[in-house]
């Protein structure tokens, strides 16, 4: 069937979610396009989660800019969006004191980059501020404007908002071609074509592959894998801020860093890998980062480890972002190999890219646009008397399902029925956090994939982990 | 002013309900039970298999006909409780924070608290089993809630990690439900498992235990596809060259249980690094007065018999610290040595002339032809010869109080293992 | 002659048994106790196991009952036994001991209700 939209956004992860929402600042009508089941399944999903102050990339290179208005952005929107983040500071640590004009090296650089704040402390006063660091360190970077934030967070908080702000989600919905037509664009997906005047490739890790359908200009994205542990909230207060290691003689480092959840968690390794989809964890890579998070912190406790998980960025061959349109594609815009900063870099992303396609396509402001969000009660945080009133008025806020992370039966549902609602157990997870504790979902699962069932009317034996294929029990009839 | 009750029991399964009974019984009136879950219990009502009650009720029942002995009690005996009842909070001076649907977060003082929550099963990712997540991996105890509980098939191609009791319940459960269990593998040289099981379970459904074997990889983007099983060796890393590939939809844990204590914590209740659970006295307090510990969130148990007796004791003791009589006495530290991992209690009374105390201990190997040996101080009061000890299967010794009443502060009692 | 090695698991013990079978004289060795004896030569001679299971349950206030064979049966039959409890439907109430099918696949025991499933509230 075809479907008319002014812009169509390949991809729902961060990048995709942030350009669509500030799209919808414009009057535009705007589809989103992602093939998996929900919004934030890719390399979204799985990343260190930090909002990045700024200093590491090179001054004048889109990075750079994007970075930094990222990190701004990200500190007035988790009010207004409601996501959780948390300015813990960060410190980049020197372990030898030949790699220590690598350090002011870096501080020069984030002053350069316009990052406030940016201090060297000596080993002692690095202690002084986080006294689990080893003696081994003999400086550090400090930024204090660093800090950390929900990846899951607030890519479903743009994404709901853009939905809010009239953005239309079409999920499952793999692009399988794209074709330069008259007045813009044909997007096809297995279910519809879309004609549309512009188009966003976010796509993330296939962003190489939806860019050569339009563009004869090279764009290799490479999956780099990453591996991280994470740790119990017990041992969340390990650190406060977030841990980095200069580059050196020992590689590039890993970080350890509290999660603005309140767990600890360690990584990443890099490995270049052929397939996109590859998200494996190795024997070799936790081995890896165990040992490189025990240089920054040596008592870091492993032994509380609850998951290990991997992700893969999205790496480009330039250093830098690649951003806006190919000379043979007009009204294409590539948000492509947005690796590390991107996470922080999304917002502003956003709203670079739906500036140039405002005036791409004369889009006039949306004056109707309402930027702000409430996300899902967290009932378990709430003061008893203000808990027992909503419990008053919503019973099944009362029933906690995951005893771990305290999650109730109304979040749950609450997750599920929103816009742009949870379809699978994952969606439940990264929207409220049920089973992303210690018993990492051996009690609820039961109870979500019931809820799950009934909310959205199919047996119980078609509730997935995430996409289809991904079936939690068998049929009767199946054995 | 939040309400008061003498004793508040946090949690309604087997330990619960024995404390409760043991309590009412010693003559207590005002208790209260918080359970979680939708009915009394606990983890005996998925414990559909039979061989629970042998030492308590000298017959063999199911897990739920042994629940309903204690529930049935508990009903006649007009003890209240309340279902769907998460504790959220629990402070050192017993101040207790509840929530469920109808009352919603209700503040309540206690004049006693005996902890009686349980445990949960480790899970994949505290494992650090490497490989793909996807749907089809479970743990025991889930896999069985979903099939006894909720009627539900989780798998058609089964491979097991882990020779945990549950494992090999579920081995047989499954076969019986018409999946495949293929193997099951176990990192340890020896299972963890009680030899009964392994009998009715494995071997009456030609179902191999692969010993000092571990799962090296998960395959399945989607749903589980297969897994690499791989030979360890004695530093129980996997040894290349040995891996093996088994097609599978499903991957079972059963790779060890760990007392659910975050509760205690929170009223700063001291553990042991070895159990997981407090560290408590011959009368099962824990370090903080007014606060006891019984069942699976005080170690481990194989078998809910111990469970129920330990709770008993933990109710009755209850009942006698609410009357003041918390006891007196030297604390003496009881220590586990040799290959003894280690002890419940973890410290007695010396002073008292009259009674037993029941020590329960495991051991960190299999040893054969071991004396268990108790010393008081230097001196040897029990010496028992144990043809075979394995530490799947909890041991026990009772030491008589006049045996160790003379001891005197910095002494301590041991429990050792000897040839 | 024929030797079979067996464990006792009458008790946590777990002794190691060796039965010897010698036409109708069966010994048992490695027995701690008399009860080990008599389960080594029931296991050679006439093997019996419990079946328990779950039963759907109609109208119940929980979706399945479980159950058990109210004595052992032969070893040899638990897949027709199973059979049988997989067939097998009741409605609710169902009293704890409840028999729900009698004489089993011919066994002569009963299929018996391990639990008290009441009506589902409507």
């Amino acid at each position: 069937m075809d479907k008319s939209y002014d812009v169509c956004v390949i991809g729902a992860g961060v990048t995709g979610s942030a350009v669509a929402r500030e799209l919808t600042k414009y009057n535009l009508s705007v589809c989103v396009l992602e093939k998996e089941e929900d919004v934030c399944s890719g390399t979204s999903k799985a990343n260190s989660g930090i909002a990045h102050a700024g200093f590491d990339p090179v001054p004048g290179s889109r990075m750079a800019e994007l970075n930094v208005r990222g990190a701004e952005l990200i500190r007035s929107l988790h009010k207004e969006l409601d996501f959780p983040y948390r300015q813990n500071g960060a410190l980049v640590l020197c372990f030898a004191e030949e790699d220590k004009p690598s350090l002011q090296a870096l501080y020069e650089r984030g002053v350069r980059n316009g990052v406030k704040e940016l201090k060297i402390l000596s080993g002692e006063e690095a202690r002084a501020l986080e006294p689990a660091l080893s003696d081994q360190v003999v400086a550090a970077l400090y930024a204090p404007t660093s800090g950390i934030v929900c990846p899951f967070g607030m890519t479903i908080a743009f994404a709901e908002n853009a939905a809010d702000n009239g953005a239309d989600f079409y999920f499952l919905s793999p692009v399988k071609n794209v074709k330069k037509e008259k007045d813009g664009y044909a997007v096809r997906t297995p279910d519809h074509t879309f004609r549309v005047r512009a188009v966003v490739n976010a796509a993330g890790l296939y962003a190489d592959r939806i860019h050569a359908m339009v563009s004869s200009e090279p764009l290799t994205v490479t999956p780099r894998r990453g591996e991280y542990i994470l740790m119990d909230r017990e041992v969340g207060d390990t650190v406060n801020a977030t841990i980095f290691q200069l580059p050196g003689k020992q590689g590039k480092g890993v970080l350890v860093t509290p999660t603005v959840h309140g767990n600890l968690m360690v990584g990443p390794s890099a490995d270049d890998i052929g397939d996109k989809e590859d998200t494996e964890t190795t024997y070799a890579g936790m081995a890896g980062i165990r040992e490189k998070a025990r240089l920054s912190v040596p008592g870091v406790p492993l032994n509380r480890m609850i998951t290990s998980f991997s992700g893969l960025r999205a790496h480009g061959t330039t250093g830098d972002f690649v951003l806006g349109q190919p000379a043979d594609a007009p009204g294409f815009f590539n948000v492509a190999a947005i690796e590390s900063p991107g996470l922080t870099s999304a917002p502003a992303i956003g709203e670079w890219t739906a500036r140039e396609i405002a005036g791409y396509t004369g889009a006039s402001e949306n004056r109707n646009f309402n930027g702000s969000r409430k996300g899902i009660p967290h009932v378990a945080e709430m003061a008893p008397a203000e808990r027992a009133a909503l419990i008053a008025s919503r019973p099944d806020y009362g029933r906690i399902v995951c005893r771990c992370e305290n999650v109730s039966e109304g979040e749950i549902r609450d997750a599920i029925r929103r816009t742009l609602g949870a379809r699978s157990l994952d969606g439940v997870k990264r929207r409220v956090r049920q089973g992303m504790g210690r018993c990492q979902a051996g009690f609820c699962t039961p109870g979500a994939i019931a809820i799950l069932a009934e909310e959205l009317g199919i047996p119980e034996e078609q509730v997935t982990k995430n996409r289809p294929g991904s079936e939690l029990l068998v049929r009767e009839d199946e054995i | 002013m939040s309400a008061y009750h003498d004793l508040v029991i946090i949690g309604g399964g087997p330990a619960g309900l024995a404390a409760a009974i043991s309590a009412r019984e010693a003559g207590l009136t005002d208790i209260l039970i918080l359970e979680r879950d939708t009915a009394l219990g606990g983890i005996l009502n998925q414990c559909i298999h039979n061989g629970f009650g042998l030492h308590t009720f000298k017959e063999e029942l199911t897990g739920p006909e042994y629940a309903d002995r204690y529930i049935r009690k508990v009903v006649e005996l007009g003890i209240p409780y309340k279902l769907s009842t998460i504790v959220a909070d629990i402070s050192k001076d017993r101040e207790i924070l509840y929530v469920n649907p109808e009352e919603g977060a209700v503040p309540i003082r206690a004049g006693a608290v005996i902890l009686a929550m349980g445990c949960r099963e480790r899970p994949r990712g505290a494992l650090g089993l490497p490989g793909y997540r996807p749907a089809g991996i479970y743990t025991a105890g889930t896999a069985q809630r979903l099939m006894n509980i909720e009627g539900k098939k989780v798998g058609k191609e089964v491979v097991i990690l882990g020779s945990g009791d549950i494992g090999l319940i579920m081995a047989r459960r499954m076969t019986l439900e018409g999946a495949h269990v293929q193997v099951v593998a176990e990192l340890l040289p020896f299972s963890g498992g009680l030899k009964r099981n392994i009998v009715q379970c494995l071997d009456d459904y030609g179902i191999p235990l692969k010993l000092s074997h571990t799962v090296t990889c998960i395959h399945g983007k989607e749903r589980v596809t297969g897994v690499t099983i791989s030979e360890v060796g004695p530093d129980r890393r996997p040894v290349p060259g040995t891996e093996t590939e088994y097609a599978c939809d499903t991957l079972l844990l059963s790779c060890g249980l760990l007392p659910e204590n975050e509760l205690s914590k929170n009223a700063s209740v001291p553990l042991s690094p070895v159990t997981g659970g407090p560290e408590v006295d011959d009368r099962l307090q824990t370090a903080v007065p007014g606060i006891f510990a019984c069942g699976n969130v005080l170690h481990v148990h194989d078998l809910v018999d111990f469970v129920s007796g330990e709770a008993e004791l933990a109710g009755r003791n209850a009942v006698e610290y609410l009357r003041g009589n918390g006891g007196s006495g030297t604390e003496i530290p009881v220590l586990a040595q040799n290959g003894v991992r280690y002890t419940v209690p973890q410290r007695v009374h010396a002073g008292v002339t009259e009674g037993t105390v029941t020590v329960r201990f495991r051991v960190g190997d299999v040893y054969k032809n071991k004396c268990l040996c108790v010393y008081a101080g230097d001196r040897n009061i029990r010496r028992i010869r144990k043809r075979i000890l394995v530490p799947g299967e909890m041991g026990e010794v009772i030491l008589k109080c006049e045996d160790y009443a003379n001891l005197s502060a910095g002494q301590t009692v041991r429990v050792t293992l000897e040839d | 002659m024929e030797t079979r090695e067996l464990i006792c698991i009458q008790c946590p013990m777990g002794c190691p048994l060796t039965v010897t079978i010698d036409g109708d004289d069966i010994r048992v060795t490695g027995n701690t106790c008399p009860r080990g004896a008599v389960y080594g030569k029931k296991e050679v001679t006439d093997p019996t196991r419990t079946v328990t299971s779950t039963v759907c349950v109609q109208g119940g206030e929980i979706p399945r009952v479980s159950v058990k064979t109210s004595a052992d049966i032969p070893k040899g039959r638990i897949r027709e036994v199973m059979a049988a409890i997989r067939a097998l439907r009741v409605n609710a109430p169902v009293r704890i001991g409840q028999v729900l099918l009698p004489d089993v696949a011919g066994t002569g025991v009963d299929i018996i209700a391990t639990k008290t499933v009441g009506e589902k509230n409507v």
